[in-house]
């Protein structure tokens, strides 16, 4: 029987020549990734070697990274009092892959990570952060851990006890209509499956609308992944993901690209035609609850947020700037644009988008979490509606439980921005 | 024996456990004040300590759903609560087993508020209403960390056996 591709990364992690879903294995771990949660991840590392006569080590400090990006900057001591302990800990135990808070190479760390090639294809990567799953998009067996999981990955350098996923495979065909992408076809799959229809299992994306998808695009679609419940999303790697590694991850060396075999074994097997699609709304309060933008068009919203480890890279924020361009965002609306990296941001800057937004009315902030999480900036207030391009749409989730919030693709919110209310961009738009 | 305190519907997030803003708390002697922050009526209850360990919250499909955040798990498990659902999402399930959060696989479960539950390791009775539930037990791998007292100490006897054989 042949293997998925994450049952071939699997094998190779542990050492085994073969395995299948369901076995139990302890991979080696390529990448352990933490961002401001890592404060947790230090006491509880400390913890493990309490009562022992042994000194708490890192086992591969060069296989760890750490990026600020929830609260950035700190917008309470408590915060920053965290992150001066992470920096510490970082300077003390030579991590090198650590990104502070900075205008040149910080962001959000489902960005930092594969614009800086820290991410392989065939590479087994953990982080403290359900969107972990985002790295998938470079054939990488990525998912989130706990904290104190990952204070166990920093002792040994696996991950004891994991249960080999089954996986679902997902084939894609059809040309996706003008100002419909790789966000309506994630959020298309996630109303298909249900918040649960993929929890324990791994999500194989393929077909040819994949194949002509950019790395920005499929990093969109394994990081919702998880909001099906998938343990991770994944594209086998190919072309493009060369491509990415090496003009724009700055990679050099080998890299091996890890495919399925032909047959390899499914729990199911789901078939999508994007050539109908039209924009897909998830509407509160699961990101499960989606609709065609024809069910919801028409709906007045007080803020729409452009950016986030899902949809706040260049093309997202291309995009965004072609429809605002000359336009203004609507009186009773705030527009926050937040780029998913310094790097990002940058681009962004010298191509003339960021004076477009600002021109518009739109206020663009440094590359973070931002509202997405509801911490520190960007709360809704009672009964007010968002309409947004990040990945969750709980209650409570923009800071404020009795508000509600749209999840949409970037054409849709640059779109609906202009109009104060949630409007369909294939219709009428230039 | 436990006291059903309280019923959710499906896809509880980790959100609605503990909201996202109280994030920069971390410890776990400091995580149990914000248990479901936004729901006042049992922040309070949890608050004023009415809620007796071994208490019992029931969920429904895929409790736990959203962030990996271990706030989410060491809040519940400031109280020594067990959580008893249709299923879980996966990392609030490997977290809960980490930490020792007693979570309860029971796919037909059925209660009110009040009733008390005994949770025994194949079924959970509803000493109240009569009936039984059977249970899923954890596959064996999860179960080998909850014997062993959680993930710290499984992770610590094996890093005191990888110092001993070199």
């Amino acid at each position: 029987m042949g293997m998925t591709v994450v049952e071939k990364i699997l094998a190779r992690a542990s050492d085994l020549p073969s395995v299948k879903a369901g076995d139990v294995v302890e991979p080696k771990v390529d990448l352990a990734m933490s961002h401001e949660n890592a404060a947790l991840v230090i006491n509880q590392f400390i913890e493990i070697y309490q009562g022992t006569s042994i000194q708490p080590k890192i086992w591969d400090p060069s296989k760890v990274s750490i990026i600020f990006d929830h609260r950035v900057p700190a917008e309470s001591p408590k915060t920053a009092s965290n992150q001066k302990k992470i920096r510490e800990f970082v300077a003390t135990n030579g991590i090198s892959k650590f990104h502070d808070i900075r205008g040149d190479v910080g962001g959000i760390c489902h960005q930092v990570l594969p614009e800086n090639g820290y991410v392989r294809p065939g590479s087994v990567i953990v982080g403290t952060d359900s969107h972990t799953t985002s790295h998938g998009a470079l054939g990488a067996f990525a998912f989130g851990i706990g904290a104190t999981e990952m204070a166990s990955v920093w002792a040994l350098g696996s991950v004891l006890n994991v249960e080999v996923p089954t996986t679902i495979k997902v084939n894609v065909s059809g040309k996706f209509k003008k100002f419909v992408g790789p966000k309506d076809l994630i959020l298309h799959l996630i109303g298909k499956l249900t918040a649960e229809g993929a929890n324990f299992r791994v999500i194989e994306f393929h077909g040819p609308t994949i194949r002509n998808m950019s790395t920005s695009g499929r990093l969109v679609i394994c990081n919702m992944s998880v909001e099906a419940g998938a343990t991770s999303g994944i594209v086998p790697a190919d072309k493009e993901t060369f491509r990415y590694l090496t003009r724009e991850a700055g990679v050099k060396g080998k890299i091996v690209l890890v495919s399925p075999d032909k047959d390899a074994s499914y729990e199911q097997t789901i078939d999508i035609d994007v050539s109908k699609l039209d924009p897909q709304i998830a509407c509160p309060h699961t990101v499960d609850n989606v609709k065609s933008i024809k069910a919801v068009k028409g709906i007045k919203v007080n803020q729409v947020v452009i950016g986030s480890c899902t949809n706040g890279r260049l093309d997202d924020l291309e995009l965004a700037a072609k429809i605002l361009r000359g336009k203004k965002v609507a009186r009773g609306t705030r527009m926050l644009i937040f780029p998913a990296s310094a790097r990002i941001y940058n681009q962004a800057l010298a191509k003339g988008y960021i004076g477009e937004f600002m021109k518009a009315g739109a206020v663009v902030m440094n590359s973070g979490c931002g509202p997405c999480l509801g911490i520190h900036e960007g709360a809704l207030g009672d009964g007010e509606v968002a309409l947004s391009t990040t990945n969750r749409n709980f209650k409570g989730r923009m800071g404020n439980p009795n508000s509600e919030v749209y999840l949409c693709s970037p054409a849709v919110a640059a779109v609906s921005a202009i109009k104060g209310a949630i409007t369909d961009p294939t219709k009428g738009v230039k | 024996m436990g006291q059903v305190i309280y019923k959710f519907g499906d896809d509880i997030s980790t959100d609605i456990i503990y909201p996202g803003r109280y994030m920069a708390t971390v410890l776990p002697t400091e995580t149990p004040q914000f248990a479901f922050a936004d729901i006042k009526e049992l922040n309070d209850r949890m608050k004023a300590k009415q809620v007796p360990p071994g208490s019992v919250i029931i969920g429904r499909k895929n409790f736990g759903c959203g962030s990996s955040r271990e706030q989410a798990v060491s809040t519940l498990r400031g109280y020594d609560l067990i959580v008893v659902a249709s299923n879980f999402a996966r990392i609030f399930l490997q977290n809960s087993i980490n930490l020792g959060l007693q979570t309860v696989t029971c796919p037909e479960i059925d209660t009110n508020v009040g009733d008390e539950l005994e949770v025994t390791s194949t079924e959970v009775i509803n000493k109240t209403t009569g009936r039984r539930f059977p249970v899923i037990p954890l596959p064996k791998a999860r179960q080998t960390i909850v014997e062993a007292g959680g993930l710290i100490a499984y992770t610590r006897k094996r890093v005191m056996a990888g110092k001993s054989s070199v």
